[in-house]
């Protein structure tokens, strides 16, 4: 069956789709079936693209057993296998200016690879995972076999070979082979010098990046943590500002919140004017630093740790504590015995979630960080300041890597091998148990001042875009930064002349593109590594995680160095952009999906499995619909973050397609605050409609559970 | 399933024709290194003009050589415009621009002219800004200090911590300062100001223009830019004073090169001579943007910063500008002046 697909699919690659890519878009299939349209049979018959003939020979080969349906896996996996090498090889062997190596002599040059050849390149995939199921391997489940070998394909040619190309200059000194020159880079004073313990000069980048990441992870999980306990057991009167104080910086460009505590604490802040004025306390640029850049990424990350414990939280089966609390456990002993132990695997994903993405930021300690540099803004400034090296770049990118993957074995160390199942397929009716009262005082002490703050930091992003210059304290009311930004005059319809509108479309349609897109890869990968058992497993894994890892700057000038030239040519098209996105946010769609499964007993799986239902038919008719809060949270998180993203696009965005984020820091660039505020709290309205859309359409996670008094 | 499979791969192949579609006759991709607010009218008056389409994309000029070397295999843009002259030199040093002779050079100021030669013609001066500094008036007066004039004001007790300037390392503009101070002072006199500079610096910013903004708010009470910076934060009302030093200073020739292997060559030259033209370059003033333009018969706008009112010294851009006097200038500020004292 799956066969039979795959084969399909790569016979329409090869006799009806246009093989090269469209300079000119849809325009050119006017030529179709020959010129630059043509498909890959038009070619060979025409003669000049002989080297191609055995990717139809490749392709023949397994049709005769296919047809008579006793097609031997081998067969097949090895057919599937060629097919992609071959495509792939000969698309780098030979390329816009024809042959690449001298020793092919001279041939005709070929553009990258388009309609056609991602078909056959797609049946190739399917031919391989048909040949794996048909030998026995992923239990004989072809839709298993298929989903391994499709995302390892898609995560190897758009997370692994863009790496490797940027790596690859971390070793090369002026084109040369060198590593001596990459353990000078690893080693440099820059990133490990501890010169901030005896004088006054700055630490290496290394600690600095360790010591932010280690405190931006701590608070925010800990203020997570507070709001989170308060929402679910605290019996508190407040849901509705509880969400809207958590969502609203979810949905915030990071670098805004920087520009808002700029115009609260900077030296000509209003609140250190204030106190200047009332009470004599002198003015500085405390902001300026690590306090700064602390406060602006836990401003960011309390919110996500909050809707992840949150979701922990309500999902811990009671019966437990009830259970506990039956036996006679005092109300602190329940907590922290039963509840604390059963939050580990949410808690430790919140600081592993912190902790990465804190390394990642780069719009906040670029606007904030004053002499306070960290591995992000270096590699940056590396690569785009005044002092181009792109070794050194990749080398401070290594150093990055190692950070987060020591906090990955950091983690798998801290949880063990422990199990956290609460939700089974046996009857679940418990009350969950109210707050001891000292850890109820405790948390609303946290949460509260938080709360107040939340809202100073978003009043002065809401008024920033209506006044004149809020960084002067300029408050006469305008609507002169909506109007550059966002004007429409109606002439035969609306034409917008705002210099904001293009990038808001692009951004939006990118988004909407990439966040279903990221959420249903993510999903079906947490399903497959946790549920299923295949060899590669521990590699897939990785690799999915790795893509996290990679801070943005570093993915965006690899995008470019890998996808500029055929055969995958992407950069200047939007689907760069979306592919970036999708990738760059999986990691967190297939962390959701697999924290949320790890609370759902396997036995329901099995269940299904012994009454005979497929591994298709049970992800559609038993996880998925369990799955419904991961599933909103991947989507929702996608689409926030590919409108909120900045440093991996900055290098991606073209004339054609440009980014909010972008446009956005260009505007602080040029010191024109008050109209990035102005466009960032359209981006913030925007958001909160589709994050609520969706909330709505996909519906709220609904596990059935006694309710108190009822 | 595989059909589901087929129809996705089809999307996406789909989706990679869209990118080409701009690439018909008449079309043109500029980067654009100056301010978006200049750079919109700029293009929009160029398509006015010939009926060309412009795909315009606006990023920093480091950015933007970042991306052209990047793209050098297989370039998407046709032009660069605007942007400090370094990163210019240092892409045509590297063989990413191209040769390019404008029929309206004889037209430049001799500035100009002298860069283009110096870039054997990849470059081509489009506007010039001298480097001084501007100074928060609210908070001078609340310190009762008196006005600085000179470079040499700078360096004095009063101003301790006080003065912000752009890190060397991320900004041309800095590089700019440090390569004038050399210029004007001798290399060994020069470190040592800076030094005594260095303990009056309040934070080294990573992007050039941003001392300017900081002066116009009140963060710092000095902040060492180009003028025109230092103009636009004044003309948007903000109380600072602009100073061109008295020792002399240095400048930027804000730059504009075809880039090499450009798909649209011919509409590239045809910009390339547009935009030397007086009406082009009198767009500036327009868009909040105070540079000189390099054209004598440009109105020069009545805020600008007058090169007559400066004095400039000789700055010689091929030599400053290259690879390995950058290189060791930037070591040694590195090494001398950043691990200083405060």
């Amino acid at each position: 069956m799956l066969g039979r697909g795959a084969l399909l699919a790569a016979l329409a690659g090869l006799l009806l789709a246009p093989w090269y890519g469209l300079e000119n878009g849809v325009e050119d299939l006017a030529s179709w079936p020959a010129g630059v349209a043509a498909p890959l049979v038009a070619l060979l018959l025409g003669g000049d693209r002989w080297w191609l003939w055995p990717v139809v020979g490749l392709v023949a080969l397994p049709v005769p057993a296919l047809l008579a349906g006793r097609a031997p896996g081998r067969l097949l996996a090895w057919c599937g296998l060629a097919i992609m090498a071959l495509v792939f090889a000969q698309g780098y062997a030979i390329g816009l200016h024809g042959a690449a190596l001298p020793l092919l002599g001279t041939l005709p040059p070929q553009a990258a690879l388009g309609w056609g050849g991602s078909l056959v390149v797609g049946g190739g995939i399917g031919l391989l995972a048909a040949g794996f199921a048909a030998q026995g391997r992923f239990g004989g489940d072809a839709f298993i076999a298929l989903l391994v070998t499709g995302s390892a394909g898609l995560l190897l040619l758009f997370v692994f070979v863009p790496l490797a190309t940027i790596l690859a200059a971390a070793v090369l000194d002026e084109g040369h082979f060198a590593p001596g020159a990459l353990i000078r880079r690893l080693s440099a004073p820059e990133a490990w010098s501890l010169a901030c313990l005896s004088t006054h000069q700055g630490c290496g980048v290394v600690w600095n990046t360790t010591l932010l990441a280690s405190l931006t992870a701590t608070l925010s999980t800990l203020i997570g943590l507070a709001f989170a306990l308060l929402s679910t057991r605290g019996q508190v009167r407040a849901q509705p500002a509880f969400r809207a104080m958590t969502i609203l910086p979810l949905i915030t460009p990071p670098f805004v919140v920087s520009l808002a505590l700029i115009v609260l604490f900077g030296r000509t802040g209003l609140l250190t004017t204030a106190l200047w004025d009332w009470f004599d306390i002198p003015r500085s640029r405390w902001i300026y630093g690590l306090p700064g850049v602390l406060l602006a990424q836990v401003l960011a990350q309390a919110p996500i740790a909050f809707v992840l414990l949150e979701g922990a939280v309500r999902a811990i089966g009671p019966s437990l504590e009830e259970a506990a609390s039956t036996m006679g456990a005092r109300r602190f002993t329940v907590f922290r015995t039963v509840t604390w132990p059963l939050l580990r695997p949410a808690l430790a994903a919140c600081l592993l979630l912190a902790f990465v993405e804190s390394l990642a930021d780069f719009g906040n300690p670029l606007v904030l960080g004053g002499d306070f540099d960290v591995l992000s803004t270096r590699i940056f400034f590396a690569i785009a300041g005044a002092r181009n090296d792109p070794g050194r770049a990749a080398a401070l990118a290594l150093l990055l890597l190692a950070l987060t993957f020591g906090a990955f074995a950091l983690q798998a160390l801290w949880l063990g091998r422990r199990k956290y199942t609460t939700v089974t397929g046996k009857g679940d009716s418990g009350v969950a148990a109210p707050l001891p009262r000292g850890l109820k005082f405790a948390c609303g002490a946290v949460a509260w001042p938080w709360m107040i703050f939340t809202a100073a930091v978003y009043g002065i992003i809401l008024v920033g875009g209506f006044v004149r210059d809020i960084g002067r304290g300029d408050m006469s009311f305008t609507w002169r930064h909506f109007l550059t930004g966002f004007e429409v005059e109606w002439l035969d319809g609306p034409a917008f002349r705002g210099s904001a509108w293009d990038s808001l479309f692009t951004t939006i349609e990118v988004a909407a593109i990439s966040a279903p897109l990221t959420a249903g890869l993510g999903i079906l990968l947490a399903w497959l590594l946790a549920r299923q058992a295949f060899p590669g497993r521990r590699t897939l894994e990785f690799m999915t995680m790795l893509s996290f890892a990679i801070p943005g700057t570093v993915v965006g000038v690899s995008y470019i160095m890998a996808f500029n030239l055929p055969p995958v040519e992407l950069t200047g098209t939007m689907l760069i952009l979306v592919i970036c996105f999708v990738f760059r946010n999986l990691p967190v769609g297939v962390r959701g999906g697999i924290a949320a499964l790890a609370q759902i007993d396997k036995s329901l799986d099995e269940a299904s499995a012994t009454m005979g239902g497929s591994a298709l038919q049970t992800l559609r008719r038993v996880v998925l619909p369990l799955l419904r809060p991961a599933i909103v949270a991947a989507l929702a998180f996608s689409f926030v973050h590919a409108m909120t993203a900045v440093s991996a696009v900055i290098f991606l965005v073209s004339a054609r397609h440009n980014l909010a984020t972008v446009y956005i820091v260009g505007r602080v660039e040029a010191g024109e605050m008050a109209l990035a505020i102005a466009y960032s709290t359209v981006l913030i309205v925007v958001m909160l409609v589709v994050v609520l859309g969706i909330e709505k359409l996909v519906g709220r996670a609904q596990i059935g559970r006694r309710v108190v008094g009822a | 399933m595989a059909l589901r499979r087929t129809f996705m791969l089809a999307a996406v192949a789909f989706s990679t024709l869209l990118p080409g579609a701009a690439r018909a006759q008449g079309n043109l991709t500029v980067y654009c290194s100056v301010q978006e607010e200049w750079c919109r009218p700029m293009m929009a008056a160029f398509e006015r003009a010939t009926g060309i389409r412009v795909a315009m994309t606006r990023k920093s000029s480091g950015e933007t050589l970042t991306q052209i070397r990047a793209e050098a295999a297989n370039p998407r843009g046709d032009v660069w415009w605007g942007g400090t002259g370094d990163p210019h030199m240092q892409a045509g040093q590297e063989n990413l621009t191209e040769e390019y002779r404008s029929p309206r050079l004889a037209e430049l100021q001799p500035w100009a002219v002298r860069q283009a030669e110096q870039a054997r013609f990849r470059t081509v001066g489009i506007y010039a800004g001298a480097l001084g500094y501007s100074y928060n008036t609210t908070e001078l007066q609340r310190r009762r200090i008196a006005a600085p004039r000179c470079w040499a004001d700078l360096t004095k007790p009063e101003f301790r911590g006080e003065v912000q300037v752009a890190d060397p390392n991320t900004s041309g503009t800095s590089y700019t300062m440090l390569a004038t101070l050399v210029q004007l002072m001798g290399e060994e006199p020069a470190f040592t100001y800076l030094t005594a500079l260095h303990r009056n610096v309040n934070q080294y910013t990573r992007s050039g223009a941003a001392p300017a903004r900081a002066a116009a708010t009140g963060e710092t009470l000095v902040g060492i830019t180009f003028l025109h910076d230092a103009v636009t934060q004044k003309v948007n009302g903000a109380p600072v004073e602009i100073v061109a030093p008295c020792e002399g200073t240095g400048y930027e020739i804000g730059s504009m090169s075809i880039i090499r292997g450009a798909r649209n060559m011919e509409n590239a030259r045809r910009f390339y001579d547009w935009a030397l033209s007086p009406e082009a370059q009198a767009i500036a003033a327009t868009a909040n943007s105070f540079q000189l333009p390099s054209n004598r018969a440009s109105p020069i706008p009545p805020q600008a910063p007058r090169f007559e009112d400066v004095r400039l010294i000789d700055y010689d851009f091929a030599r400053w500008g290259s690879a390995e006097v950058r290189t060791q200038l930037l070591q040694r500020w590195d090494r001398e002046v950043r691990a200083g004292a405060r």
